[in-house]
């Protein structure tokens, strides 16, 4: 059998939860360079820790992630019209306090990476972004923000960013914040006390298709691991468990949100990943609109596409797609077996002629063709319970 | 889990018991729990022959799949299907139920280049050591 798990790695870069990951025994991964937990055996590993997230709860370690935050200061200045020109999403219509997903675009309407943005003042917004993607991110927004009035502040490294996720992570983090958590719509944002550390910002956010909040929390390993500590204990009660980056995987796959690398790339334009929600158009110029203006006239090569396997096998990442004459048509971008839904699932990118719910797709497994379909995304969605305020 | 004395051990966390010229192979229990859940095993027909260091099927867990290495060469008698609808037996019961093969040995000697219980217990303790390192 090949391994599975790396060794440990010094190279490897480290969040400030690391000591206690490995004293948890989680399987430690090397991920675009960081050395993650991808499952607890602790917690029961990667399904179970899945379900707890779909059922209850699960905390993440997610300070891999980086951050910018782009202000003017005191002054009204320039840095909504420099995250407006950054950006695809419209972050004018973001209030102070709202959060939105979005992304950075190169010229030709392609992805330097996804981002959620967050208004924090009328001219200071805070920029989450891919690990794996941090220096090329930090790099292309100061050299696309040269001459326009803003600071531009890489904080990556000020925080540990905890997601708390699940339809009980607001019982959970209500234990330890004084903030009204139900006052927090998703995709808003507030700042309270968490564990005694004052002006904390929580977010209601996350990377699972449940509910749930991500709080940014000082970087020190003391700080980190005792409001850690916190949350797991806090969460004793509804069976919170700590959950790897596999779980997290398989969430977000799940609900259909995208991976860098993945799903987009440097490669792949706003239409082709479906993610026209995020890009607004009409909201004036920016960063890749232009090329994206043709590419929607130009019609499409690809689009992505939700697949669930009919015969037996497990579509993985970049295997090939094959239509029912036997022609190469396309790639795998995401694949893993469903934990929630018991089937086989993967997201591909195939021309739009074949994307019709039900068209047969065949995925290349070790040199055998399996039949898939095509089928209806996200394959889950959390039912919405209705939310006071 | 302890590993049974009367197996021999791969390198790459096959084992394999012989009896006469007929053996067993099956993944450690150091292998399943290094692969997670279990979810998809892919075994050979019987009638397949299987050269010692080949790789004769895969294992897939929720995140990865992972090929498995014949131990041996031989021919399959028979494939434990049981493992097609409870996977998760190769979690539960690794050196037992979980078995994957039956085969008719071509050359039992080969035995004995693999490891016994003694030396591949010792093998995994410096993995596991490299690992939290």
């Amino acid at each position: 059998m090949d391994s599975v798990t790396s060794p440990s790695n010094s190279a490897l870069r480290k969040t400030p939860l690391n000591a206690v990951h490995r004293r948890l025994g989680a399987k430690m991964v090397n991920f675009g360079g960081w050395d993650m937990p991808v499952e607890y055996p602790s917690s029961g590993g990667l399904m179970k820790e899945h379900r707890a997230v779909r059922n209850s709860c699960g905390l993440f370690d997610v300070s891999h992630m980086g951050d910018i935050r782009i202000h003017t200061g005191n002054h009204v200045g320039g840095a909504l019209a420099a995250v407006q020109h950054l950006t695809m999403n419209d972050a004018s219509r973001l209030a102070i306090g709202q959060a939105q997903y979005s992304a950075l675009l190169y010229p030709e309407g392609t992805f330097v990476d996804d981002v959620i943005v967050h208004r924090l003042g009328q001219d200071d917004f805070f920029l989450v972004i891919n690990a794996g993607t941090r220096e090329k991110d930090i790099s292309w927004v100061r050299d696309n923000t040269r001459g326009l009035d803003c600071k531009v502040k890489e904080l990556s490294d000020d925080y540990t960013q905890l997601a708390i996720q699940g339809p009980r992570a607001v019982d959970v983090l209500q234990k330890l914040t004084n903030a009204n958590l139900e006052a927090v719509r998703n995709y808003w944002f507030t700042h309270g006390t968490v564990c005694g550390l004052a002006n904390t910002l929580i977010a209601r956010t996350g990377y699972t298709g449940e509910d749930g909040f991500e709080i940014y929390l000082p970087s020190d390993v003391a700080t980190s691991e005792r409001v850690w500590n916190a949350v797991l204990e806090a969460g004793n009660e509804f069976k919170l468990v700590p959950c790897g980056l596999g779980a997290r995987n398989t969430l977000r796959l799940e609900s259909k949100m995208a991976l860098y690398g993945h799903e987009i790339s440097e490669k792949i334009n706003v239409w082709e990943a479906g993610l026209e929600r995020y890009c607004h158009m009409e909201k004036g110029d920016f960063i890749g609109r232009a090329a994206l203006e043709k590419a929607r006239t130009g019609g499409l090569q690809r689009i992505l596409v939700g697949l669930e396997m009919v015969e037996r096998g497990i579509a993985r990442d970049e295997y090939r797609c094959f239509n029912e004459s036997g022609e190469a048509v396309g790639v795998i971008t995401s694949g893993s077996p469903s934990p929630t839904l018991g089937k086989n699932i993967a997201l591909a990118y195939v021309p739009p002629v074949l994307s019709a719910l039900g068209t047969p797709v065949y995925v290349e497994i070790r040199s055998q063709r399996c039949r898939a379909q095509v089928v209806a995304t996200p394959f889950y969605k959390r039912r919405k319970k209705a939310i006071a305020g | 889990m302890a590993y049974p004395k009367e197996y021999r051990y791969t390198k790459d966390h096959e084992w394999i018991e012989a009896k006469g010229a007929t053996a067993t192979i099956g993944i450690t229990d150091y292998a399943q729990h290094e692969l997670g859940d279990v979810v998809f095993v892919e075994l050979p027909a019987a009638g397949t022959k299987l050269v010692a260091g080949k790789t004769f099927g895969s294992v897939e867990s929720v995140k990865a799949v992972s090929e498995i290495y014949a131990p041996a060469s031989g021919e399959v008698i028979e494939a434990n299907l049981t493992l097609q609808n409870k996977p998760e037996t190769l979690n539960s019961d690794p050196h037992g139920a979980g078995w994957l093969v039956k085969v008719k040995l071509m050359n039992s000697t080969e035995l004995n280049s693999l490891m016994d219980a003694a030396a591949y217990e010792a093998y995994i303790a410096e993995k596991q050591k490299e690992a939290s390192a």
